[in-house]
């Protein structure tokens, strides 16, 4: 079955949306997208870096976005900097470096394109491996910490003054965040993976009344945006990674329509 | 130092500093099974840093902060900002931080007088209803200790009132300790066993009519706020009603009290309206 380059796509981009989506709903929650753009800046420097030492694209990622993310997480403990400024600051160095590095390596000719915008119709079956094995760890992991992770959200003090641990769970939800990055990145590219976080969730938020809800149809709203996105790439001659994230816009749009009047009925209701 | 085994939390000579400038320091405060422990102080004394410095949330940047093993704590911040990217309902803030039958949940909201409000999105809540909402979530776990940030801010006349005698009560049923920050002098003073006045450090503290009688307590709040205290003690003769004329026990209205509160029956207080007299005048 996956012999067909085009199923494969499907498969993988079904994969990485399903566990998008959810985490994308704490990025949402926790106003935090602009690190999961840093992280996914910074991937092209753990592609330069994967090149240099020739391993395994994914974990150089992977490890990139941790030590990122750990970087970041003392950085901001230290109070040098605000935290939209250091975000700002680290985001562009490593995206930098990492062109940089790329331009060094004479001797490797390394597709940006594919890099920044995501080459999904290149993925392999090692590729679709790591991403169900990574989105696999990453719900597993979201599911065991859901409850302590979201208190965290909604109130850090909260959290915290009734023993749950609000700063592990921040390191927790960033180093998911990064394993998700190191993932999605051949199939929406870096400059698109925040996209596929955020656009899903956001459409999700106006057609459900709990957490949980707006995590499982972000899912299932990332999934249908990949499906869609794909057929359209394939029927247009378009890029996939785009295609993908404009076909996820167009399900956000759908989601204010109906939304919109219903809760100006709400609103009346209330009132009255 | 052990904590002593009554103790479910203490604070030893603790102060938290930030940015180069103390928060609060030298507070010494313990919360026993049972006792309410009250802190007072004027805006930006100290009085949640301390709060948060006994629930671990904030280090103590001097001194020390103890909690007893296994404290199962139930915390109503100041404040909680929902924002409307996220779909909470009450129904589901009520489980925040552990699992609640449905009927634990329910009986909770009813004790703070919010049963109906189980369906209701948090961000559409006032914030008196905010504020019965959180405590409602807080006893619900069945705590040990309590922490209430402010708890009737925002609370309506007949709330608030309530919601004090709550407060003793779920101490009565629960055998917890609770630890709350109030600005309300009056009520306050009733229902505390202890009150620590703070201001960037312990101004003073003791019982409620040891602080007010207090020389440093008067230097802060003023000889009137004092005076009222005192006063509250007493059984008022007259109610302040929400348009400022006073009601006599007799039933006649007037316009206002001036000069005589000196005319107080010398009784038990009692909560309800001597403790909103009070407080009505105080503002």
């Amino acid at each position: 079955m996956l012999d067909d380059f085009f199923t494969r796509a499907l498969v993988a981009g079904v994969g990485v949306a399903l566990v998008a989506g959810p985490l994308g709903c704490f990025v949402i929650w926790r106003r935090m997208a602009y690190f999961g753009d840093t992280l996914s800046h910074a991937a092209l420097l753990g592609v330069a870096l994967s090149l240099l030492f020739d391993v395994n694209t994914t974990l150089a990622v992977g490890a990139t976005s941790v030590a990122l993310a750990l970087l970041l997480l003392s950085l901001r403990r230290s109070e040098l900097l605000s935290s939209d400024a250091l975000l700002g600051l680290l985001s562009h160095s490593a995206l930098a470096l990492g062109l940089v590095c790329l331009a060094f390596m004479t001797w490797v000719r390394v597709d940006l394109l594919g890099l920044l915008f995501g080459d999904i119709l290149a993925v392999t079956r090692t590729d679709i491996a790591m991403i169900y094995g990574g989105g696999a760890f990453v719900l597993f992991v979201l599911v065991v910490v859901w409850r302590r992770l979201f208190a965290a959200t909604v109130n850090p003090d909260l959290a915290g003054g009734e023993g749950l641990e609000p700063e592990k769970m921040e390191l927790v939800f960033m180093l998911l965040t990064a394993v998700v990055i190191a993932i999605s990145l051949k199939i929406v590219g870096a400059l698109l993976i925040t996209a596929l976080l955020i656009i899903p969730a956001a459409a999700a938020r106006r057609i459900s009344s709990t957490p949980e809800q707006m995590a499982c149809l972000a899912a299932v709203i990332g999934a249908v945006s990949v499906v869609g996105g794909l057929y359209g790439s394939l029927t247009y001659d378009t890029p996939s990674g785009p295609s993908i994230v404009v076909a996820a816009m167009l399900i956000f749009g759908l989601s204010l329509v109906p939304a919109g009047g219903l809760v100006r009925k709400m609103r009346q209701g209330s009132d009255q | 130092m052990v904590l002593e085994k009554k103790q479910l939390v203490e604070l030893d000579r603790a102060g938290v500093r930030r940015g180069g400038s103390w928060l609060v320091r030298g507070v010494d405060l313990s919360v026993s099974p049972g006792e309410i422990v009250t802190l007072i102080g004027p805006n930006g004394s100290g009085k949640s840093t301390t709060a948060k410095m006994t629930l671990g949330i904030l280090k103590p940047s001097e001194g020390s902060s103890r909690r007893k093993a296994g404290l199962q704590v139930g915390y109503v911040p100041q404040k909680l900002a929902i924002d409307w990217t996220l779909p909470l309902t009450v129904q589901r803030f009520m489980r925040l931080t552990n699992r609640l039958t449905d009927e634990e949940c329910s009986q909770a909201l009813e004790q703070t007088g919010a049963s109906h409000l189980l369906r209701s999105e948090m961000r559409t809540l006032s914030g008196g209803e905010m504020q019965r909402v959180m405590l409602a979530r807080a006893i619900a776990r069945k705590p040990d200790l309590l922490v209430l940030d402010e708890p009737v801010q925002g609370v309506d006349y007949a709330g608030e009132i309530a919601i004090y005698g709550l407060i003793s009560d779920i101490r009565n049923a629960l055998g917890c300790g609770i630890l709350m920050i109030s600005h309300d002098l009056h009520v306050v003073m009733a229902a505390a066993d202890q009150v620590i006045c703070l201001n960037g450090h312990v101004c003073c503290r003791g019982t409620p009519s040891d602080v007010s009688n207090n020389e440093q307590y008067r230097a802060l709040f003023g000889a009137r706020a004092s005076a009222e205290l005192a006063v509250y003690q007493h059984k008022h003769n007259h109610v302040h009603l929400p348009d400022g004329s006073v009601m006599h026990a007799d039933g006649s209205v007037c316009e206002d009290c001036s000069g005589e509160h000196h005319g107080h029956d010398h009784e038990e207080a009692d909560t309800s309206e001597t403790a909103r007299g009070g407080a009505t005048h105080a503002g």
